[in-house]
Formats: C-alpha cells, sequence, structure tokens
C-alpha cells in the first residue's frame, strides 16, 4: 500500500527497505564476556524486545567483561497512530537570536531576569546552568543572550532580599532554583516566596515567578504560587522562549509586560 | 613531552614576535595587578600548604574557618601567615589544626605581630610551608621514576579521556577500563557549579551533578588506581582535573600534593563564562601557576569556550589572542613550554564550505606559534546534534585533523555528545575511531605541506594578522586588558573589574604582607 495524501494509514512499522518489514537495528553492552552463549543473550534480548528474527551483526569484547552488539532484526509491534499522545510545549522553542529579536522589537528594552537559590540552598547548580554564559546541555545561558538584563544572586538568598532586588531592577521575571529537599525545604521556601512577592506587588503588577529543580512537579504551579516550573534537564533555551512567550509574545501580553 | 617541530606554512618571524610582544604588553599590568593584592583563596592555599586539612561537622574546611577569624580580626591585607604563626609562637596552640579549631569557637585573638615576634612568625611559617612545598616536590621525583619505569604512552598524540559519574567509586572502574582500552590521560570532570563555591569540599564523594568534586580525597583515591592501572598496562596513566573557580590555587596545591599530572587552568575562563571578579582570577590564577609549576603539572587552558559561544571562524583569532596572553602569564608564573597545554578546538559548523580546510589552517597555525608546547586539541562539541552517526564521523575528522597538524593531547571526541554521559561503548567506538585514524595516517603530517599561497597558508596568517589588531584593541584601552574585559572586547560578556563573584575575598597587600608560599615560589630553583 502506498500511503497517499488521502488515507494515512493509521498503523505503521518501521521501515528498511520495504513497506512494512518492520526491520530496526539497535546496539547495545551487556555485562559479559564474549562468548557464543553472550550472542544468544544478545539474541535473547532482542527477542524480549519483539525482534524476531534478530540477526546479531557485530559482537566485540570491551574488556575482560563487557560485550558490545549490533543487532538488525524486525520489530513485530505496530504502532497505532491514533493513539500517540504527546504533550505539547504551549510555548515555541525560540532561538536566541529570535527571543532578541521578539524582546526588542516588541518591548523596545532589555528584558529583566532577577535569578537565584533561596533559603539555606547553596547548590546554584541549577541556576547556574540556566544563567552563566556557559549554559547546560550544549545551550548557552541567559547571559548569552543580548536583550536580558541577567541579575544573579546566586547561593542562599532571603525572600526579602529577592524582592528587594527584583524591586530595584525592575525585574520582569524572577528564577529560583531550589535543589535541596530535606524536609520539603523547596516546596515550604516556593511558597514563602510566592507569598512574598503577591504581598510585595500589585497582581497585575508581579514579576512573572519561575521556579525550578529536580525534585518539582511540573503542574503545581498553583499550589505553589508561581508562573511556572520547570523539572530536571530544563535548558536555558526553554527557559528563555517561556520568558518570551509569557512576557512578550503570548496570548496573555496583548496590554504589555507586567511591572 | 619534546616535539620536533618543522614548520609546514610561511609565518612572518616579525609578526609572530610583534604578536609576542603585544600580549606581553597586555599582560603586564596584569601581572603587577597580581603581586599587589591577595585573596581568601591564596592564603587557604598557603595553609593547605603547610598542612591544614580537614574540616569542621558542617563540612566548612579548617582552612576557611582560620581565615575567616585572621580576616575578622585584623583583615587579609597582611596575609594570614604573620598573625597565624604568631599565635601559634604564642602558645594560643600547640597546631594549626587546634588553632584553627578555637579561633572558629572565638577563642583566639588575632594580632598583627611586630619586630622580634615577626621575624619569628615569619621564620617558623616558612619553614612549615616549605614542608608542603618539600612534598609537592616529592611528588613530583615520584611522577618522573613513574614515568621512567613504566614509560610514556608510545606515540602521539596522547589520547585523553573523560569520566563523569559524578561518584569517586564509580569514576574509578571507569577510569580503570578507559585507561586498559587505550587512554593515556583521564580527566575527571567536576561537578557543575564546584567553580563558585568559595570552599573545596572534602573527602571521597558519591554525589555530584554531571561530575565528581575535586576534594583532596577524591585526587589521592583515582591516582592510587591510576597507578595500580599504569603497571597494569605498562605505561604512566596520568590523571587531570580542573584548578579553577573560586578556589583556584587551594586546588592546584592539592593536585601537588596528590600527584595530579594535568590541570584545567585558563587565564580568563572563570572571568568570562562564569562571571567571577577579574581581579580575583588574575591573582589566583598567578599563584596556582606558580604551584603548577613547581609540581610539574602541565597547564591545560581553555580556548575551546571561546568557540562554543561565538562562530569558530569569526572567533578564530581570539582562541589565538588567548593562547597568547596564556602563554605570557603562564611563563611569568614560572611554567616551561612543556607544560603549556595550550588548547583549542574543531568546532567549525561542518555545513560550510571548506570547514576542514579551515580547521586545518587553524590548527596548524597553532602548532606552529606554539612549537614546543604540549597543544590539547579539543573534539567537536557544538555541531554534535544526536544523529550519533553522523557525530562519529565528525570525530574521524577531527581526529584525522589532529594527526595531520601534529597535536599532542588529543580530546577524545563522543558520538553521544549533547545526548548522554558516555557509555562504555562510546568510549570503545571512540577509542577504536583514533586508534584506526591515528594508525592510518600514519606519518601523515610529515607528507603534508599546503601550499605556500594556498588556501590553508593564507588563511592561518590571516587569523594572526586579526590576532594582532585584537590586541591592539585591547592595548588601546586606558587600563589595557581589564577594561577591554569589562567593555565586552572578547565579544562575550562584560565583566568590569568591580564587579563578579569573589570580589569580596580580595584586598590589596599592605606593606607588610607577608605568604611564604609566594615567598618560596617566586624563587628561581
Amino acid at each position: 500500500m502506498k500511503p497517499g495524501r488521502s488515507a494515512e494509514p493509521t498503523i505503521v512499522r518501521p521501515y528498511g527497505d520495504a513497506t512494512g518489514d518492520g526491520m530496526v537495528q539497535l546496539s547495545f553492552t551487556l555485562p559479559i564476556p564474549h562468548d557464543k552463549r553472550a550472542e544468544g543473550a544478545a539474541v535473547q534480548l532482542a527477542h524480549k524486545m519483539g525482534i524476531d528474527p534478530a540477526l546479531v551483526v557485530h559482537a566485540k569484547s570491551i574488556g575482560p567483561d563487557f560485550t558490545f552488539f549490533v543487532v538488525y532484526g524486525r520489530a513485530n509491534h505496530l504502532v497505532d497512530l491514533s493513539k500517540v499522545e504527546v504533550v505539547e510545549r504551549d510555548y515555541p522553542l525560540l532561538t536566541p537570536k529570535e527571543v532578541n529579536q521578539a524582546v526588542k522589537s516588541s518591548l523596545h528594552r532589555r528584558l529583566v531576569v532577577v535569578g537565584g537559590c533561596i533559603g539555606t540552598d547553596a547548590h546554584t547548580v541549577g541556576i547556574d546552568a540556566i544563567l552563566n554564559i556557559k549554559g547546560f546541555a550544549g545551550e548557552k545561558g541567559l547571559e548569552y543572550y543580548r536583550e536580558l538584563k541577567v541579575v544573579n544572586l546566586g547561593a542562599q538568598v532571603a525572600v526579602p532580599q529577592l524582592v528587594a532586588h527584583a524591586k530595584e531592577e525592575r525585574a520582569d521575571a524572577v528564577l529560583v532554583s531550589q535543589v535541596v529537599t530535606t524536609r520539603d525545604a523547596h516546596v515550604l521556601n516556593t511558597k514563602e516566596m510566592s507569598a512574598a512577592f503577591r504581598e510585595a506587588y500589585p497582581e497585575r503588577q508581579r514579576p512573572l515567578l519561575v521556579i525550578g529543580g529536580p525534585r518539582f512537579v511540573e503542574n503545581q504551579t498553583a499550589d505553589l504560587g508561581v508562573d511556572r516550573i520547570f523539572g530536571r534537564g530544563t535548558t536555558p533555551g526553554e527557559v528563555a522562549s517561556y520568558l518570551v512567550h509569557a512576557l512578550v509574545t503570548g496570548p496573555d501580553r496583548a496590554d504589555g509586560v507586567r511591572r | 613531552m619534546t616535539t620536533r617541530y618543522r614548520p609546514r606554512i610561511e609565518l612572518d618571524a616579525a609578526t609572530v614576535r610583534r604578536a609576542r610582544s603585544l600580549a606581553r604588553k597586555a599582560g603586564r599590568p596584569i601581572v603587577k595587578l597580581a603581586r599587589d593584592h591577595s585573596t581568601v583563596s591564596v592564603e587557604r592555599a598557603t595553609l593547605r600548604l603547610a598542612g591544614l586539612a580537614g574540616a569542621d561537622p558542617d563540612g566548612t574546611p579548617w582552612v576557611n574557618r582560620l581565615v575567616d577569624a585572621v580576616r575578622g580580626d585584623i583583615g587579609l591585607e597582611h596575609g594570614v601567615a604573620l598573625p597565624v604563626w604568631d599565635a601559634l609562637l604564642r602558645g594560643e596552640a600547640e597546631d594549626l589544626l587546634t588553632l584553627a579549631q578555637k579561633a572558629s569557637a572565638g577563642s583566639v585573638r588575632f594580632h598583627l605581630p611586630e619586630g622580634r615576634a615577626a621575624g619569628k612568625a615569619t621564620t617558623a611559617s616558612r619553614r612549615q610551608v616549605m614542608a608542603g612545598i618539600k612534598a609537592v616536590d616529592t611528588r613530583r621525583r615520584e611522577r618522573e621514576r613513574l614515568v621512567k619505569r613504566l614509560g610514556d604512552p608510545p606515540r602521539k598524540p596522547w589520547v585523553y579521556l573523560i569520566v563523569a559519574t559524578g561518584d569517586i567509586y564509580e569514576d574509578i572502574p571507569q577510569a580503570q577500563a578507559a585507561a586498559r582500552e587505550g587512554a593515556d590521560i583521564i580527566a575527571v570532570i567536576r561537578s557543575t557549579g564546584q567553580s563558585l563555591l568559595d570552599y573545596v569540599p572534602e573527602g571521597a564523594t558519591r554525589e555530584g551533578f554531571a561530575g565528581t568534586y575535586a576534594t583532596q580525597e577524591n585526587f589521592r583515591l583515582m591516582r592510587a588506581a591510576l597507578d595500580e592501572t599504569s603497571r597494569e598496562v605498562g605505561r604512566y596513566v596520568r590523571l587531570t582535573n580542573y584548578a579553577s573557580g573560586l578556589c583556584m590555587p587551594e586546588i592546584a596545591a592539592l593536585a601537588g600534593l596528590e600527584r595530579l599530572d594535568m590541570m584545567l587552568n585558563d587565564s580568563m575562563y572563570g572571568i568570562l563564562f562564569r562571571d567571577i571578579n577579574p581581579i580575583r582570577t588574575f591573582v589566583d590564577q598567578r599563584l596556582s601557576r606558580q604551584i603548577h609549576a613547581r609540581a610539574g603539572i602541565i597547564i591545560n587552558t581553555g580556548e575551546d569556550n571561546y568557540l562554543t559561544t561565538a562562530d569558530a571562524v569569526d572567533a578564530a583569532h581570539t582562541v589565538t589572542v588567548s593562547q597568547l596572553l596564556n602563554e605570557y602569564f603562564a611563563k611569568e608564573a614560572g611554567l616551561e613550554d612543556w607544560q603549556l597545554g595550550l588548547g583549542h578546538a574543531f568546532e567549525i559548523n561542518p555545513e560550510l564550505p571548506d570547514s576542514f580546510r579551515l580547521e586545518l589552517a587553524h590548527a596548524l597555525l597553532a602548532r606552529q606559534l606554539f612549537p614546543k608546547a604540549p597543544l590539547k586539541w579539543m573534539s567537536p562539541t557544538r555541531h554534535m546534534t544526536g544523529d550519533v552517526f553522523r557525530g562519529y564521523l565528525l570525530d574521524a575528522f577531527f581526529n584525522l585533523a589532529g594527526a595531520m597538524t601534529e597535536q599532542d593531547i588529543l580530546l577524545v571526541g563522543m558520538m553521544t555528545e549533547a545526548v548522554v554521559t558516555p557509555w562504555i561503548s562510546d568510549r570503545d567506538l571512540a577509542l577504536q575511531n583514533v586508534r584506526y585514524v591515528v594508525g592510518a595516517a600514519g606519518n601523515l603530517a610529515e607528507d603534508f605541506h599546503p601550499a605556500p599561497d594556498g588556501f590553508i597558508a593564507q588563511r592561518a596568517r590571516q587569523v594572526l594578522d586579526e590576532a594582532i589588531d585584537l590586541l591592539e584593541t585591547i592595548l588601546d584601552h586606558d587600563n589595557g586588558l581589564l577594561d577591554a574585559i569589562a567593555d565586552g572586547t572578547f565579544g562575550l560578556m562584560r565583566r568590569p573589574a568591580d564587579a563578579g563573584k569573589g570580589l569580596d575575598g580580595v584586598a590589596r597587600k599592605a606593606a607588610g604582607y607577608y605568604n611564604p608560599a609566594s615567598e618560596i615560589l617566586e624563587q628561581p630553583r
């Protein structure tokens, strides 16, 4: 069957060199020495992964205790496109250039970001990964963006101090990172922080509150009183794109930025 | 590591001399600045050389406790040596550790001794710090003995591999496996964020973020494990860590004491990429390089970073400028040519026509400007997309450029760069890649003579000219390099001398400042 424009199939399988052949390749390492049994073990794993027939096309020892395999075979699973579920990011991912352009053309000034670790948390890993020019996962931090003014307050910033800096810098967004989670410190600190901002600012003028850390649950924004939560593995580009979406171009921002 | 380099392209000798003299001119005021200041980390490094180790129950090192106590009483500008050894001589405590404990409990007051008391404190502190430096000397001789007995890697380039699990006990078997698979140098990546800690963590650590904390105990454990593997594989496997960030000189001291062999130590990386105060960085850097010089450690500079933030073609000359500055600062601090692992990287966009020729031109320029330095050639990161097959091909071209241009240290590229921290199979495949390319290329460098006025030679000369222009721009500033760093001349960030992390740990030296470590290390041996 040739997939035409009108009848897109809902069931597909991998394509090697013929429609429906289901061919896949994979490579992996098993923690056993290379011998006949090891190759059999690789075939067994492939079978259990739904690959049958499975052909071990390459096996090579890595030191005395490991063996590396390349396997080709036919995957017997079907993919049902009608059941594919993806969580869509609700903002477009922008390049640094696009972020700068969006800020420059819509805001006509630099977007101010104040960040830090609050409470006793001295782990600036997260905030530095996002803010420092060095960045994270191959992406440069927000400092790299010409149209973002970044004020990184570093570790152990007291909440009142954070609020004061946000006011002084006329922050558009406040980024807070929490790594230490002993006795739910990250949750308590965050709630304290959001409450303080709510108290210090009229609602429409409060800066955007963004929190990040490995143990936060991303849909708990309402509980914590913040605008956005970022979890493990978030990159600077995602944060920058979100800031632009929330503060500059997004649907809620027709009235300009919070101030 | 001696190099017998024969030039492949023609560079005008006068132009090369001019580049060096401009770098010297830009660097000289920075050296004066470094001589005129001290930092908390310089003082703590001095105490570490004097043998003060360990931490209080909260994990704050005793060197931090003691320096903070002295600073609280009389400030930092006189150095801690005189007040500390004066207190010991007055009988406040029988040794440094007890003194640090008492001081952090608030039961000791520090004074600046005068007259005879000052003389005695000078002598006593010098004697004790000298013992630490002698220990560093012993470790250096130990390395020389081991290299003699076990031998250096049988070929160039030396193969440099990274280990980064976060857990020193997981790092050790991985490092040993990598050495058995052919790595000549093991680098243990530090935990993200350690550079901004104003103390060196203590003890063996099992939890890090994308890397393992640099601690004295971790250094010791890894070196011991690699000594074992070195004997097994019959060549001396070198160990690398990072003397960078806010504790640069302390980590340098620990590296010297634990016989690390190479240390990442760039003159401006912390300023530009970590927003560490420029003065803090230059002061810390000078003592750390003096320690490395004494310890026989090869430094690795961080020029690759310029190319990961800016376009590798447009910014090629910033690498050359940084290499020239690093060379000047390193030599001024006593490092010799064989210790200058100047860096550069294969980061040109592979989609660009002639990208490989451009890479060869840049690599040859570095090779030829620094013929005796063990250049560190760093693999692509920026254009590694997650397509591991394409990445493997790119790494092969990187290896080929390294072989053709006679690089000394090859930082092995991983096809899973930007995907995962390297798996055991990634490392194995990467090493196969290196072995094949280096073996197949053989002594290709011998036959590689770019046309005298061809693309490669012209490009190399163009980059050198641009480097000279940039050095001139730097010198056009009222305050030279410091102002250039402040106004963003390096195309990255504005880093003014009166801002940045760690500034509060800097003090201008008072007239009677004394530091036995500096005094000993300033003297030519």
